[in-house]
């Protein structure tokens, strides 16, 4: 049965009604008309649809609406925006940081998360962080690149 | 002429963000130029899209709106074309306003395919708006009573001496580029360069990376439905029956289209969709063909012993040649192997009053309308394709196949737009798969160590099986239909690009050559254009078998292939790739111990694509682990000649993914094919290269700013795949002649 949700997203509450074992994913797309989120393979094996979910990178693509109820939904578009991007979001510009970007909202959700945890990550460590998302176009270097240079603003 | 179309173009929607804005477009203003006489030949895209107001209009408003045929799939097209319209116009680059590939408001450009985009419509434009520079000013020169010839401009303001000014946005008028092009004044010499040669930032990226609406997957249309498909186990199957009314009976299902063994669910919300089509896949029953054996599971004979259309390609014969004293012959092959886009193909199509329009992000929107069209007996005005960009695509995946399964469902239910995503089985499983290939080679040396006589032996299925043929439908859901339209097998790209010879004749200087095609038209499993086409199953094979015969000679792979190479830039590459990896020249290749007990070497691979393209060399370092036969590209070094750059680190971009990519190819991609069908239905069947196992890569663009813009997006792709293998090679001294070079085959090699 479709149910009421209340889902507080980038900061701001939001209702919607669906079938409690909606992958969040269309919900972020489809209700709140959110583009970040990307459909990628709807297995939890890419990486594009991540969000972060109390602080945590979270495949939207196979997390349930009725699970997110009650938690705090970061999506790309909570970090910022074109105009006023955040610092990861210069650096991957900066960067230059992909060829068509479809994965580019799981490589940043990713790099994202890991800076929560880890403000200053080791090279070796972003690519162990980003290791579980896949990006065809092989701008891996530069995202690399990006998240790194993100970190060291952060240091600064 | 005049008739007004509801379209959304690619500008409207991201300038609306996540919003929608309808907007009234003008018919093309292409088709005038279609009237005048016996044409002059003129430069690029120019030659078959005349006329000037096809290319660039000059707005009041300061902006320049410029039209191009080509579409932007993250390779940075659309941001390199604005660069040099801009910089010829002299105007900032930002006032520059993208049209791309619309069957109802660009020229026709073709497919936007093989690393042509700056080659056909960066000539256009360049052309056009150097000669749109001249009308503008002569219009000045008249209002200001000057010589047109005194006149300068700077960011579209243009000023006499004396202090007089006007600007492009106050002399433009509608009709003034609504004349033939010329092309008689000339584009900018390199020196007057300002932007072209600059490494500007790319215009579609902060959109990406803020959740702005950037993809066709982010169009939203009022009403909007989501369909899904229900695609047989197996190609050529039919469907025998489905319970129709128990899948309509599920929550949010409006519609079960049905077609002979077409069949599809279009539901109110996608994941009803999703779950709908899950339910379809239980109750479908189909006949269960088996699928005939491909070239792929003839590998282990000498011979393929397949049905083929044999020619000869290729063919020189030197009146005199040092004699051959020994020679040689080895038999390389490639797998069959997936564009594997990040994001499955997509499409919406919205039926109204019996016209269609498609947004799709498909390579070729006007053949694309064309055969959807001639599929659905309309007539080509009535349906509209727009292209908005998907995910990177690197060649024919499913994008022409989803728009017109969008297409389908959506005649079935006029008045409401239909989004159709494949899922990600259904792109596996479905999309044309890159040809596998067979190439056997033998070379001949002389006393002095020189190839005297070279002989290439290819196997291949189609690579370009795309919408656009004069006949027949190349769109997969057209061949299930209950009226069941027909493909078309169309020839082998011709040389001098070459489909499955695409760079079968190699660069060196050998006084004989010959190549032989065995081209096999009918696949089993539908092949069409992967990036590069057969040239990097063709590179792979020349280069690796170059390495085996400088073996043969007992001398070093680079020098050997100085030795046999007369063109000055192709020395150039090989050099600059050589010099940045620290090669040290060994009759041997540059191997030895890595770290860890590991087996290390570097390989090099070199090719100019297509023979008339961008010069690419590529070094690749390895180390290869003797007991699990894993190989870890750990460093990679690429120099590419591309003529004029027209932006430098759009290049880099485009050489270091193609690498990446390449290597991807040749050390993991094989698609998992049995009897039964084709079992490669998610990532874990398909591994592809993750951020652990990538290279280092350094690109080293040589500057030619003299020379014409070259093509560069598939140049890397068949250096790399060789390169790895030479660089095993000379780690090992085992060589692998079978891409992908999986763990097991390493430890078969070394055994």
């Amino acid at each position: 049965m479709p149910t009421p949700f209340t889902l507080r997203v980038n900061g701001t509450a939001c209702s919607v009604r669906a079938e409690p074992d909606t992958p969040l994913l269309y919900v972020l797309r489809n209700d709140l008309k959110l583009n970040g989120a990307k459909f990628g393979c709807g297995q939890a094996q890419c990486g594009a649809c991540s969000v972060l979910i109390d602080g945590i990178e979270q495949r939207s693509c196979v997390y349930p609406v009725s699970a997110a109820g009650g938690r705090s939904i970061t999506t790309i578009e909570g970090l910022g925006t074109a105009q006023k991007p955040s610092a990861l979001q210069s650096a991957f510009i900066h960067e230059q940081a992909c060829q068509c970007g479809y994965c580019g909202n799981g490589m940043i959700m990713a790099a994202q998360a890991l800076l929560l945890r880890k403000p200053k990550p080791s090279e070796s460590e972003v690519k162990q962080a980003l290791d579980g998302h896949l990006c065809r176009c092989g701008a891996h270097n530069r995202i690399v690149r990006a998240v790194l240079r993100a970190s060291k603003g952060a240091q600064s | 002429m005049t008739a007004a179309r509801r379209t959304v173009s690619r500008r409207d929607l991201l300038k609306a963000g996540t919003g929608l804005v309808v907007a009234i477009a003008h018919a093309p203003l292409v088709a005038l130029a279609q009237d005048s006489g016996a044409p002059t030949p003129l430069p690029g895209s120019l030659n078959a899209n005349r006329l000037l107001a096809a290319w660039l209009r000059v707005n009041p408003n300061g902006t320049v709106t410029v039209f191009t045929g080509k579409v932007e799939f993250g390779q940075g097209i659309a941001s390199a074309l604005a660069q040099v319209a801009a910089d010829e116009l002299d105007v900032g680059y930002q006032r520059i306003d993208m049209v791309t590939a619309d069957t109802s408001r660009t020229p026709d450009e073709g497919f936007t395919s093989g690393s042509q985009s700056i080659e056909q419509s960066g000539t256009a434009i360049r052309f056009a708006c150097a000669e749109a520079r001249q009308i503008l000013l002569a219009a000045a020169a008249a209002r200001l009573g000057v010589e047109a010839g005194d006149l300068t401009v700077a960011d579209g303001t243009i000023a006499a001496p004396g202090g007089k000014q006007t600007s492009y946005w106050e002399v433009t008028t509608d009709a003034m580029l609504r004349r033939e092009a010329t092309a008689k004044p000339k584009p900018k010499a390199a020196r007057e360069h300002q932007l072209i040669g600059q490494s500007l930032a790319r215009r579609d990226i902060p959109s990406k990376f803020t959740g702005g609406a950037a993809y066709l997957q982010d169009l939203r249309l009022p009403g909007m439905l989501h369909g899904r498909i229900g695609r047989p186990p197996v190609p050529r199957a039919e469907l025998l029956s489905i319970d129709a009314a128990a899948l309509k009976a599920m929550p949010g299902v409006v519609e079960v289209v049905r077609d002979g063994s077409f069949v599809a669910v279009v539901c109110e919300r996608e994941e009803q969709a999703i779950n709908a089509r899950l339910a379809l896949r239980e109750l479908a029953v189909w006949s269960r063909p088996e699928l005939p054996p491909t070239l792929a599971d003839t590998f282990d004979r000498p011979d393929p012993g397949l049905q083929a259309q044999d020619s000869v390609a290729y063919e020189k014969k030197a009146s005199s040649a040092s004699a051959a004293v020994r020679q040689i012959e080895a038999r390389y092959t490639r797998a069959f192997q997936l564009h594997a886009s990040i994001g499955p193909s997509c499409a919406v199509a919205h039926s109204v009053d019996g016209k269609l329009t498609i947004w799709t992000h498909s390579q070729g929107v006007f053949a694309l309308s064309g055969d959807i069209a001639r599929a659905l007996g309309l007539a080509p005005a009535s349906v509209i394709c727009v292209h908005l960009e998907g995910a990177g695509c690197y060649g024919h995946n499913g994008a022409d196949d989803v728009a017109f399964d969008a297409a389908l469902l959506a005649r079935a239910l006029p008045g409401r737009p239909v989004r159709v995503q494949w899922m990600r089985d259904d792109e596996f499983m479905w999309e044309p798969f890159g040809s596998a290939m067979s190439v056997k080679l033998r070379a001949s040396l002389s006393a002095d160590n020189h190839i005297v006589d070279w002989r290439h032996e290819l196997w291949s299925y189609p690579h370009s099986r795309r919408p656009g043929g004069r006949e027949g439908v190349n769109l997969l859901a057209a061949w299930y239909l209950a009226h069941p339209l027909q493909p078309t097998f169309p020839a082998d790209v011709p040389l001098p690009n070459g489909g499955s010879d695409r760079n079968a004749i190699p660069l060196y200087d050998f006084p004989n050559q010959k190549i032989l095609k065995h081209y096999m038209p009918d696949a089993p499993l539908r092949t069409s254009s992967l990036r590069a086409l057969g040239a990097y199953a063709n590179i792979f094979a020349i280069e690796s078998f170059m390495d085996e015969a400088a073996a043969a000679a007992g001398a070093d792979p680079v020098e050997f292939r100085l030795r046999h190479l007369r063109d000055e830039r192709a020395h150039a590459v090989i050099e600059a790739a050589a010099r940045n990896s620290g090669w040290r020249p060994s009759a041997l290749g540059d191997g030895g111990r890595g770290s860890g007990g590991t087996l290390r070497g570097l390989g090099m691979g070199f090719a100019r694509y297509k023979n008339h393209a961008c010069y690419c060399a590529v070094v690749a370092e390895v180390e290869v682990d003797r007991s699990s036969g894993i190989v870890r590209i750990t460093r990679a070094w690429a120099a590419v000649d591309a003529g004029l750059a027209i932006n430098p680190d759009g290049i880099v971009n485009q050489i270091e993914g193609g690498l990446i990519q390449s290597a991807s190819w040749t050390l993991k991609e094989a698609v998992k094919i049995d009897r039964s069908g084709v079992q490669t239905k998610s990532w874990s069947d398909y591994p592809i290269l993750r951020f652990s196992e990538v290279p280092a890569v350094e690109v080293d663009v040589i500057q030619r700013p003299t020379e014409d813009p070259l093509g560069v997006g598939e140049g890397a792709q068949g250096p790399t795949g060789a390169a790895i293998a030479n660089a095993i090679a000379a780690a090992t001294g085992r060589r692998l002649r079978d891409i992908p070079f999986t763990p097991e085959r390493v430890i078969a090699a070394l055994a």
